[in-house]
Formats: structure tokens, sequence, C-alpha cells
């Protein structure tokens, strides 16, 4: 594998040949019309509605959306950790030639540590809060085969100051650390080996700005030198901005733009997209007030008839009202928007 | 009591002030250390006043919402609501009229409510605990204002979930919602939007300054995201390594920063439409919160330190009314051979 820049997104026209085994130029991972579901009294609530999506190795994908649009699902339906009521309704995520929905869960083991981290939402959650940072590390590296102390303990001091977590922590439980560093040594946990996909979930969004731009500029480094592929859900766009190849909008479970991430910042497509870049506050612009995105987040449970996002959409017409939009491609970007259809909506222009 | 009790008018001094509250933690077991969590820290909180804490990651932040809740006991220090010092609320109904109009919204919202119980059995427990007069049909209706507020929609159906059903930034709503419920007089607000999109962020920051404008709540607002921090707050308080390190009116804290911590944390503000400014990956030293001894806390990192910032701890000196800043050297005291401090000291560097 060699330790290039990130590669140019692969072409979404074809499908990735399932059977064959993964080459260099392969893709890592390659999710397929993934559908998820949870089950509850008001009926099925499509948390994921079939999404694709193609990482390369040594790609840095981010992920972003309103809270609630199905960020976390898309993420644990890859590593499947979803548990009932969710189900995964259709589609396929192959992984290092393998399809994972169809893992066994002894097979899965295997995968999940070797081959993928994943740091989830909640650092709380996911830390054992009976177990000592040194007593899950060194779990952690015994699953991969290191038992030896002093090699354990060099490599954990190591990864926690490469996080900027003094090592006396070694000894805290989690509810003795702060949340930000709650956070970092989940973060120092992925990387203490070196897998071929991190997929993070909002791993930073309880740090200062000076820690998170270090700590990113660190993952870039080492992504660089080892050529993982990464997914990062997060609401921070200057994160996105400044560290993401590619960018996967989302809203009520579809995927409704993805694209290279300089062209989405220079020009989003969809009306979401849009809204959504245009309304963070600035730090030292005027202080002008802030409005977002007018109306609500829809329930999963009942989506409006036509495009999902019609009931907000500046642009709505009644076409968007009757008919549900395809992810139209258009050069490397793809958008789900009636704009982009033939036909556009009533001649409107995009 | 009478400082507790809603219906008493307020004192003409602050909503609540603390007097060198200091919290101390045991760590490593029995050959343990002492971390410094927070040290000596003096604070006020006005009536109807939104104050932002900002700090680096682990510089005691949620320590101090957790001394003010009253979660934690202060190692020494005192904490002054409306007058009154809190530790004389000892009665169980002075501790519960405290805690009613002291809410705390917590930082981890995946810990802070019971899988167990949908949302609807938290809000209504806590409502018959804080707002005594509602009765059942009252309840339901003001949780589910509540949980509109929130943009949690419909409330209804929020109401019968549990809380694994819920996303990240939907179960961090739901505390805040449930703060605002008890009718407060200060939400202690532990970085209540971390988890949110911008456009339900900015629905939030807009209920926290309506509240503040109609009803005359005040705030601490906990967060990284500083310029929300300047979108809603009246001042800013800096914290770094267990020391209140600068505060301020907002906008002169972000556009003159006193303390070099703060400069360095706003020239790491990200903007998105810009180039990536940072690229070093140098954190420097974690600040040594165990067993730090006498100095400035921020030395090791700091482009400014001289011999003395390792001797004598800095502390807060007023460079212009209000806005004061613990550093020798951007700040000098009277100590080290300055001009008084209310006169307003020339930074060195500034034209
Ligand atoms: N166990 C569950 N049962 C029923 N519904 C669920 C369950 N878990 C999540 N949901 C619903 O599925 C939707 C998607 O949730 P998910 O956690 O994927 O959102 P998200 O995009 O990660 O949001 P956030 O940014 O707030 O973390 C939400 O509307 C949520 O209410
Ligand atoms: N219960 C505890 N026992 C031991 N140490 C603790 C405890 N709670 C907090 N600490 C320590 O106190 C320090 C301050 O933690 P705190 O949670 O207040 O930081 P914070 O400023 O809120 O950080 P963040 O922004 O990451 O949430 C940290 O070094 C942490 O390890
Ligand atoms: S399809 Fe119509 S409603 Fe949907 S985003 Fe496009 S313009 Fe808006
Ligand atoms: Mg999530
Ligand atoms: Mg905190």
């Amino acid at each position: 594998m060699s330790p290039q820049a990130p590669l140019p997104p692969p072409s979404a026209a074809e499908a990735p040949d399932v059977a064959a085994p993964r080459t260099a130029s392969g893709p890592v991972l390659s999710v397929q019309d993934l559908s998820v579901s949870y089950w509850g009294g008001a009926g099925p609530a499509r948390a994921v509605d079939q999404v694709n999506l193609e990482l390369a190795p040594g790609e840095f994908v981010a992920v972003v959306g309103e809270s609630g649009c199905g960020k976390s699902t898309l993420l644990f339906s890859i590593a499947k950790l979803l548990t009932p009521p969710a189900e995964v309704t259709g589609g396929q995520v192959v992984f290092g030639g393998q399809n994972m929905v169809a893992m066994t869960d002894k097979q899965l083991r295997a995968v999940r540590w070797r081959g993928m981290s994943v740091v989830m939402q909640s650092a709380m959650n996911a830390l054992n809060p009976v177990a000592s940072v040194r007593a899950q590390f060194a779990d952690a590296m015994k699953a991969h085969g290191e038992r030896r102390k002093d090699v354990v303990l060099a490599r954990s001091e190591e990864v926690l100051r490469m996080v900027g977590i003094d090592p006396v922590h070694l000894s805290s439980y989690p509810h003795q650390l702060s949340g930000g560093m709650r956070q970092r040594v989940m973060i120092a946990m992925a990387l203490l080996f070196s897998p071929e996909l991190i997929l993070m979930d909002e791993p930073t969004s309880a740090l200062d700005v000076v820690a998170q731009r270090s700590l990113m500029v660190q993952v870039k480094q080492l992504q660089a030198q080892l050529g993982f592929a990464i997914i990062f859900v997060t609401h921070d766009m200057s994160l996105v901005s400044h560290f993401s190849d590619r960018v996967v909008v989302m809203y009520a479970g579809q995927v409704v733009e993805q694209s290279p991430t300089r062209p989405l910042f220079d020009g989003p497509m969809h009306p979401y997209a849009q809204g959504l870049l245009e309304a963070f506050p600035s730090v030292y612009g005027p202080r002008v007030p802030l409005l977002g995105i007018p109306g609500n987040p829809p329930d999963l449970a009942q989506l409006p008839q036509g495009c999902n996002f019609n009931p907000r959409c500046p642009r709505a017409t009644d076409r968007c009202r009757a008919e549900s939009p395809r992810l139209v491609e258009l050069g490397d970007r793809r958008v789900r928007c009636l704009l982009y259809e033939p036909g556009g909506t009533d001649g409107a222009k995009p | 009591m009478s400082g507790a009790d809603g219906a008493v008018p307020a004192t003409s001094g602050p909503l609540l002030a603390t007097r060198g509250l200091t919290r101390h933690f045991r760590i490593g077991g029995l050959r343990g250390h002492t971390l410094h969590a927070v040290d000596g820290l003096d604070l006020t909180i006005a009536e109807r006043e939104i104050v932002a804490l900002v700090g680096e990651s682990g510089s005691g932040k949620s320590t101090v919402a957790r001394l003010l809740a009253m979660v934690y006991r202060p190692t020494s220090g005192e904490i002054v609501f409306r007058g009154q010092s809190v530790s004389s609320f000892k009665r169980r109904r002075d501790l519960l009229g405290y805690r009613s109009q002291v809410p705390m919204v917590f930082q981890d919202p995946f810990s802070s409510l019971n899988p167990a119980h949908t949302i609807g059995y938290h809000m209504e427990r806590g409502l018959k605990l804080h707002r005594p007069e509602l009765d059942r049909e009252g309840r339901r209706s003001e949780a589910e204002r509540v949980l509109q507020l929130a943009g949690l929609v419909p409330p209804s159906a929020v109401l019968a979930k549990y809380p694994f059903e819920l996303s990240g930034g939907q179960r961090q709503r739901v505390g805040f919602a449930q703060a605002l419920s008890f009718k407060p007089k200060l939400v202690l607000a532990d970085e209540p939007v971390s988890m949110l999109d911008v456009s339900i962020r900015i629905g939030l920051l807009n209920v926290m300054t309506s509240l503040r404008d109609d009803q005359h709540v005040s705030l601490l607002y906990i967060t990284h995201d500083i310029a929300s921090a300047r979108y809603v707050s009246d001042r800013v308080l800096v914290m770094y390594a267990g020391h209140l390190v600068e505060h301020g009116p907002t906008d002169e804290v972000l556009h003159q920063p006193l303390h070099p911590y703060t400069r360095l944390l706003l020239s790491a503000v990200p903007d998105p439409r810009a180039e990536l400014k940072v690229t070093s990956s140098d954190l420097g030293e974690p600040p040594r919160v165990v067993g730090p001894g006498e100095g400035c806390r921020f030395r090791w990192r700091c482009p400014l330190a001289q011999d003395v910032c390792g001797r004598v701890t800095p502390r807060l000196q007023e460079a212009t009314p209000g806005h004061a800043a613990a550093c020798h050297v951007t700040v000098p005291g009277p100590a080290a051979g300055a001009a008084p401090a209310a006169q307003g000291a020339r930074l060195p560097g500034d034209a």
C-alpha cells in the first residue's frame, strides 16, 4: 500500500465486483443499496435508505446531516453493530471482499478488530466503566496478540501522548476523565493498531479547537503513512472543509448530495446542502440574527409525499410534492433533487 | 430560608458568585496523586446574563458546573446564590428549591438518561419534583412545550420513546428541555449543543437568548464553539488547567484577548470558508494538573514565558473595567511594577 495522498474517488458508475479479492486499487469498502429500518409503534422508520458509498484506500470521507438523519445508524450498519429493533432491510456492505451483512459473529470479530476500528459517538458507552485506561488498552492489544508488558505499556503511553493526555491517566477510570479526554482515549484506542478502515462518529465534538486541530493533523499524518481510510461523521463544517476528500450529505436517511469536498463548499447543489453551508455563525463577521433552516426535521416513520425535503425547501414546486427525486450523477458529484433531473421543477433553473 | 425561593425578590448582588472555589481529586489509588481540577475560582453570574465558559479540554469546566449544581462538594471555597451560601442549604426542601432554580444539563447525554424509562417518564418525574403546582394535564403540556422548544417534534411521539431510540443530538436536547421545564433562574448547560447540526444548534441558541431576554433566566454556557459563544453570551470566562485565566465582556475577550492561552485558542478557531491555518500537530505538553505546584500552568506552552512565570502563580488583574486576565507578562500586576490595574494596562505588542 503506498503512503500516498488520497486517491481520486472511485468511479461511481460501475458496481464493484463482490467476489474479486481486494487489490491495491480496489475499494476498501463498498456499501451497496443499504437500507436499515427501526421497527417501532409508528411503523418502520427508515433511518438508512438505499445508501451507496465506496471508499478507496487512504480516503477521508465526511458524512454530514441533521441530527437524527441516520448517520450513526449508517456507521453502525457498516460495522455490523446494529441491534434490534434495527434491521438491515436490503443491500450489502462489502469490506475486504466479504459481505459483512451475511457474516457470522465469529468471522466478524476477526474483521472488526483487525481490519476496522470504530470510534463511537458515545465514548462513555463505548468504554468499560470499571476498567482503567491501562487495562482497556492492554485488552485491546492482547486481542491483537501483543502481551509483552513493556511493549504494551510503551505503546499505551505513546498513543496517549499523541492525543495530548498525560500518561498518569493510564490508571484512571472513564468517569475520572473529562468528556474530551474520554473521546481522545477512544481515538487513541483506534490508533493502537493500523486498521484499513476507521469509522469515527463525532469523535472530536468535546474537544477545544486547539486540541481538535492538532489531533486531526496527526490523524491525517498517520493516514498518509499507513493508508487507512476514514469515514468521519461530524457537524463541524470546518473539519469537513479542512480534512476530508469527499463529503456525503444525508437528509432523512438518504444521501442527497455526494461530492469531492472543494466543489461542495464552492457550490453546494442540493437545497439542503445550500442551507447547511449558509447557516453557520462567524466569529469575526457582523453579529447578525441567525436563522438556520426553517421547519422541523422530518419524522422518519412518516415521510412526506415526494421529495423528503419538500416541506422545508425554498425551491419546492408541485412536482417536488408528488415525485421522489433520484440520485443523479453529474460528473464526480451526485445529487438527489428534481432541479437536476430532466424537466427540472417546471423549468426553474438550479 | 429566603434565597432559594422563587417568590423572593433578588438582592442587588450577582445571582451567583463563587469565592476561591476549589476541587481536587485523588487519582491512582493509594500511592496516588492529587489532581487539581479547579483551583481558587472566583466567578460571578448576574441576573439575566449568559456567561460562556470556554477552555481547553480537561481544564475543569464540567467540574465547575458540577460544583455549582451541588453534584460535587468543593474541596474548599464557597458558592453564594442570591446572597446565601449554598452550603447552608441542608434541609431537603432548600436543596430541592436550589436544584429547581439551578438545573444542570450534563455533557454526556448517553449516561444521564435511564435506559429503562421513556422520555415521558423522565419529564414527568422531574416536573412532579420541581413543579408541584402542576397537575397531570399541566405536566403533560409543559413537557410537550419544552420538547417543542428544543426542536423535538412531534413532542407526543418523543415522550413515548426510550432513550436508546433517540439519536445522540436528540438525547442531548432532552436534557436541555428537562432543565427548561423546571422554570429555572440559572441553567448550567454543559456543552448543550455539541452534537447538533448548525441549523438545530441555532434554534437552541435562539431559545437561550429569548429565555434571557423574556424570562430573565441566566445561563452558564460551557462550549467549545467559540462562534456560538460570541453569538449568545454577554461575558466569556476562559479556563486553563483548573485556573480561570481570563474573563470579560464577550467582544472584548474575542477581539482583544489578553491571556496567551486565549490568544492561542482564538487563533485556532477555524473558518470553513478559508484554508486550514494550523498545520502543526504539536499539542505541546499536556497541562499539568497533577501536583502542579506554584507558577503559571500555561508556561510550558507559552511563547511569552519568563522566569517569574515558573515561580509565582499569576492572579487575575483587570486591564480594563470588567476585563481581567492572569498573566505576568500581558497584564503585569502592581507587584511587577506596572500601572494600577484599573487604569488599563497597555499590552506589549498592542499598537
Ligand atoms: N433503537 C431505535 N429505535 C427506534 N428508532 C431509533 C433507534 N435508534 C435511532 N432511532 C431513530 O433513527 C433515526 C436516526 O438515528 P441516528 O442515531 O442514526 O441519527 P444521527 O444522524 O446519528 O443523529 P445525531 O447527529 O443526533 O447523532 C433517529 O430519528 C432516531 O430517532
Ligand atoms: N470524578 C473524578 N475523579 C477524578 N478526576 C476527575 C473527576 N472528574 C474530573 N476529573 C479530572 O478533572 C479534570 C477536569 O475535568 P473536567 O471534566 O472538569 O474538564 P472539562 O473542562 O469539562 O473538559 P472537557 O472539555 O474535555 O469536557 C480532568 O483532568 C479530569 O481527569
Ligand atoms: S426536489 Fe424539490 S423539494 Fe426536493 S430539494 Fe429539490 S427543489 Fe427542493
Ligand atoms: Mg449520531
Ligand atoms: Mg466537560
